[in-house]
């Protein structure tokens, strides 16, 4: 069984003027001119590289982080990289306001624990990077510095199934007879 | 427990969860096909991940190819063939190049019936709301999955309601109706959200015009649009599917995020100008555009009904001299009725070019594309910059084309 209770240090994705950030799209997550990277282990050192500010995120963060974004998260494309690329760094999880569509379907096949926490832009002074946070997966519970706690919505069945199995597929193989 | 609208109805039926929205539930799932697009990569990530083992159920398992039939270039041809050799090895049915758009055919061939849960690697195969049934286009590995387990999952959507107010006069046609929801709507007004339609004039539309008010909600950002089944609709499909059915209707209770009514009592025909679907006008402002080519087709307006009013308008008379039209029936049974009644036989003496059914101008110029300025009016569903070729495109109800067609510029049909 993996974990359902992690704890990370986080990283509030602000923008200039110290406002979270809104529809961060895939481009600006993984930019399509890096699109022929195959090898997971690479992808990594191109996260947030369109991002203004972060790009030089995947040398900053290291494995066990959690990031917090604000909504419509991984708007655009349908590209994988989006989410692999978080995956290939070691991050636990992300969690926004909302997320993009194919994203959200993306990030829960690949067995990459995403959380909503709804009003999360509006209470985004409360977080600041390097803040410690606690998620547990199957309450939506958050704790921040073991201080103030927060709901988010918990994983699904699905997602709790995707994530315990390693992917979709994985998932797909313990339902074989 | 509130009342449960129509998607929540069918997904419940299909899942041990409860079917809220925004809940992400498992769903069995009845159907699942892919087509000549992405099917080769769905057999891929089959063998990847789960090898030689056998789908879930093979008689629930379809290809369908409609995208470029026949294959117009040698890695289209091979793909396909790829396709159909796996079919073999799994004992998995295909609906050839000669078939027509898998979404019509499953309709035409009972796959899919009111109620029913029913995916494909086709984005417009939410169409299968035209009869009541849950259809979605997914991408290869998820289709690949359903392939192996007969299931996948889905997040239940929030309904909205368009009530549609007044009834349809012509010249206006379930087009015209369609592309007046869509100016009400926008692009996005219907965002992740299931439609359900009602009003007397929805009740009145025949299967075709189903279609085509149900194949256009992607193009307004929604999920799928549910028409309730007639008496019509439902005798069609038992018929079809051989066996017995009985539509999904919401609960009186149902609840609706949104309510939005749409008068069409002084409807007049419309056009949805280039760059895009949503971006529509009277065909009255567009009067006297000249145009250079039209399309007739598409899962749209691909219907046997479709085509009959345009025979009807071009009857013994010819297109304009400097028009080229074409038309793409949307299967082998259209083209074989419209083979029978002699309307391909009035449309080819009125000079259209006669093609084998499928996707058609729709995907992949198959039956040609537009060049650097050429005007173009189709009935097929979108007209973003490039999709038909170089030129621009207005998309119109079938009347309105043939007119446009016969005159050689855009008129007011009738
Ligand atoms: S006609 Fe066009 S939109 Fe319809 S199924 Fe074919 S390719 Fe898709």
């Amino acid at each position: 069984m993996k974990p359902t209770r992690i704890r990370g240090r986080i990283w509030v994705l602000t923008g200039p003027d110290g406002q979270m950030y809104n529809d961060v799209d895939t481009d600006m997550i993984f930019h399509n001119r890096h699109l022929h990277i195959t090898n997971l282990a690479e992808m990594g050192q191109h996260a947030l590289g369109n991002l203004k500010g972060w790009e030089d995120f995947a040398q900053k963060c290291r494995p066990g982080d959690i990031i917090l974004a604000g909504a419509n998260f991984g708007a655009g494309s349908s590209r994988q990289q989006a989410v692999d690329c978080f995956r290939a760094l070691g991050i636990a999880a992300l969690i926004a306001e909302s997320f993009g569509a194919i994203y959200k379907r993306n990030a829960i096949n690949s067995g990459f624990p995403i959380l909503t926490l709804p009003g999360l832009s509006q209470m985004a002074g409360e977080f600041k990077s390097g803040d410690e946070l606690e998620v547990d997966f199957e309450t939506g519970r958050l704790g921040l510095n073991g201080e103030r706690e927060y709901q988010a919505e918990p994983f699904s069945r699905v997602q709790m199934d995707i994530y315990q199995a390693g992917d979709l597929f994985a998932y797909g193989k313990t339902l074989e007879t | 427990m509130p009342g449960q609208t129509v998607i929540e109805k069918i997904i419940q039926a299909h899942s041990d969860e409860e079917a809220a929205p925004g809940r992400i539930v498992w769903m069995e799932l009845d159907v699942r096909t892919a087509r000549d697009f992405a099917g080769a990569n769905v057999v891929q990530n089959y063998r990847t991940h789960y090898g030689n083992s056998p789908v879930a159920d093979a008689s629930k398992t379809f290809f369908t190819f409609d995208c470029v039939v026949p294959a117009k270039t040698i890695p289209y041809a091979s793909n396909q063939h790829l396709c159909r050799l796996w079919a073999r090895e799994q004992g998995i049915r295909v609906y050839d190049v000669d078939a027509g758009i898998g979404s019509h055919v499953a309709i035409e061939e009972g796959l899919a019936y009111p109620g029913c849960t029913f995916v494909g690697t086709d984005s417009h195969l939410n169409i299968l709301g035209a009869i009541g049934a849950f259809g979605q286009g997914m991408g290869d590995q998820d289709i690949a999955f359903a392939f192996k387990t007969g299931k996948t999952w889905f997040e239940v959507p929030p309904t909205m309601q368009v009530v549609i107010k007044g009834e349809l006069h012509p010249p206006c046609t379930a087009r015209d109706l369609t592309l007046a929801v869509l100016r009400e709507l926008g692009s996005s007004g219907a965002l992740g959200k299931a439609v359900e339609f009602t009003g007397p004039a929805i009740e009145a539309l025949d299967l075709a015009g189903r279609i085509t008010l149900a194949s256009q909600i992607t193009e307004m950002g929604g999920i799928i649009g549910f028409v309730p089944p007639s008496k019509e609709v439902l005798a069609f499909c038992r018929e079809r599917a051989g066996r017995e059915v009985s539509g999904v209707y919401a609960d009186p209770d149902a609840e609706y995020c949104q309510v939005v009514e749409v008068d069409i009592s002084n409807l007049e025909p419309l056009v949805a100008c280039p760059p895009s679907p949503a971006n529509v006008r009277p065909v009255r402002e567009l009067a006297g555009t000249r145009i250079d080519s039209v399309f007739l087709g598409s899962c749209t307006n691909g219907r046997f009904e479709d085509f009959v009013a345009v025979a009807e308008v071009v009857k013994g008379e010819h297109i304009a001299p400097w028009v080229t039209a074409s038309v793409v029936p949307a299967t082998r049974q259209v083209y074989a009725r419209l083979l029978r009644e002699g309307v391909l036989e009035t449309l080819f003496e009125a000079g259209f070019i006669v093609s084998n059914p499928g996707c058609g101008g729709c995907a992949s110029g198959q039956i040609g594309m537009t060049g650097q300025g050429e005007v173009q009016v189709s009935t097929s569903n979108r007209n973003f910059p490039g999709k038909q070729g170089a030129g621009e495109t207005y998309l119109a109800s079938p009347l309105t084309a043939a007119w446009a067609a016969l005159r050689g510029e855009i008129v007011v049909p009738g």
